[in-house]
């Protein structure tokens, strides 16, 4: 089984690779998007410390939502997304892989960015490494999240707008944690209470999430 | 003869039902709803603190109520539907989620009005009023998704599917915003900041509230009436319905 999982993430991963065009697409968006609030408020760095935690959770938010459209899509239209399916290896790993190999891929460099985005917002070395450990344990919820509404509308026209539609309301609790780290360090209060709450909802979406993708790639395929 | 409400599981059977019930829950509505209007303008006294703009909350804590009451509603259908496939539950979480909507909708829009004359300002992020509208955006969701899958089994189990979702989210959305907003310490109102209520005050709310209750399952009737005629127009029992009409 657990290689399974493995094969399923390696695959991912070796596809991605090999059409850098797309992934490179997603993090640009990323810090296109956090560029764009200094230029639409005003560049005072109180200000912009400030909003800094909000505005790249919110793009961060954004940038998964653009890439998970396509995450179960190629799969869809050559046909090994069925083929997967009647395997008898569980949907549950197929689902579970894919959302990890989604966070692998999009996810994580959302983290190696973060820092240089906190510089340009003018945040202190302390809540960057906060920013950073938010994101760490906040991207997995977006795109374990994000890999339900994925399934849901697979091949469906206005699939991705529809996704956004879905899932952005149920990214509320994530968003909220994950800023709100950043703030209370910001603050002067501790990050702790809020980085334990968002791990708290990352346990909890990461039990829940795969099985409800599997259910819902079922319903999307038959 | 047994009496079984399996019975009513089978649109068929349900048709008729729901035919009789429109009658009785529209007129029930109707004169709860002017029984409870009458309350709130003629009835309740004048509040010392917040004047007559305060009677909103008549309309305003039903819509509220109904719409966060619709959907559990729904929830309900749609894990009964999803474990036992019965085709009728599915209609029914389609019937209901229009009104739901409405509820919301019209929850936030009296909350503005509400929050004008009160707070001075028609949105606050009050943990209410955010969780309301996150609601809101989950009813816009769900009926988006709708109606963007033609294929109609695929429509009823995908829908199902993201209510749940939903319904497991709505709690922690519900505490992280609350929590969001203590430490934001942005505008610390409540709503249930208002000293304890006259009864006659609650009494028209109340009254108001199962009028809302009774609207909701005689439009989710007429609805659901709607839905079964379509979905069942290739069987026989429709067509001689037709054909008597």
């Amino acid at each position: 089984m657990l290689r399974f999982l493995i094969t399923v993430i390696r695959r991912d991963l070796l596809l991605a690779a090999r059409r850098k065009g797309d992934w490179l697409t997603s993090q640009f968006f990323f810090v296109m998007v956090v560029s764009m609030f200094p230029l639409g408020i005003g560049p005072e760095p109180e200000m912009l410390r400030r909003i800094a935690p909000g505005v790249v959770w919110v793009a961060a938010l954004l940038a998964s939502l653009l890439s998970l459209s396509r995450l179960f899509a190629d799969d869809h239209r050559d046909g090994s997304l069925e083929q997967m399916l009647l395997s008898p290896e569980p949907p549950v790993l197929l689902a579970l892989g894919k959302a990890l190999a989604h966070w692998l891929i999009y996810g994580v460099p959302l983290l190696v960015i973060a820092p240089v985005l906190g510089l340009q917002f003018g945040l202190q070395a302390d809540v960057i490494g906060v920013l950073m450990l938010s994101l760490l344990i906040g991207t997995p919820v977006l795109s374990l999240l994000g890999s339900v509404g994925a399934a849901l509308t697979l091949g469906l026209r206005g699939g991705g707008v529809l996704l956004t539609l879905l899932i952005l309301p149920l990214y509320v609790p994530a968003l909220i944690f994950g800023a709100g780290a950043v703030d209370a360090t910001l603050a002067g209060l501790g990050p702790e209470a809020n980085l334990s709450l968002l791990a708290a909802f990352a346990m909890l979406t990461l039990m829940v999430a795969p099985w409800v993708t599997a259910a819902a790639l079922r319903i999307s395929i038959e | 003869m047994s009496f079984s409400i399996y019975k009513y599981a089978s649109p068929m059977t349900f048709y008729g039902l729901a035919g009789k019930m429109i009658p009785w829950f529209s007129w029930g509505a109707a004169i709860l709803a002017g029984l409870g209007l009458y309350i709130a303008f003629f009835m309740a006294p004048t509040d010392f603190q917040q004047g007559e703009a305060y009677r909103v909350i008549f309309i305003h804590v039903p819509a509220a109520w109904m719409s966060m009451f619709i959907y559990m509603v729904m929830a309900f259908w749609s894990a009964v539907g999803l474990a036992w496939n019965t085709r009728l539950s599915f209609m029914m979480s389609r019937a209901l989620a229009p009104t739901g909507a409405l509820f919301a909708f019209l929850s936030l829009w009296t909350g503005a009005m509400w929050g004008k004359p009160m707070w001075g300002a028609w949105w606050v992020w009050d943990a209410r009023l955010t969780s309301s509208l996150v609601l809101f955006f989950l009813y816009v969701g769900i009926i988006a998704l709708w109606s963007a899958i033609d294929d109609r089994r695929r429509g009823d189990k995908a829908g199902a599917l993201l209510i749940l979702v939903g319904a497991i989210n709505v709690p922690i959305i519900y505490f992280s915003v609350k929590w969001w907003n203590t430490l934001h310490q942005g505008a610390s109102v409540s709503l249930m900041q208002a000293p304890s209520m006259a009864a006659i005050m609650l009494m028209g709310m109340l009254v108001m509230a199962i009028a809302a209750w009774f609207y909701s399952i005689a439009v989710a009737m007429v609805r659901v009436r709607g839905i079964i005629l379509e979905r069942e127009r290739q069987t026989e029992w429709v067509k001689e319905l037709l054909e008597k009409n």
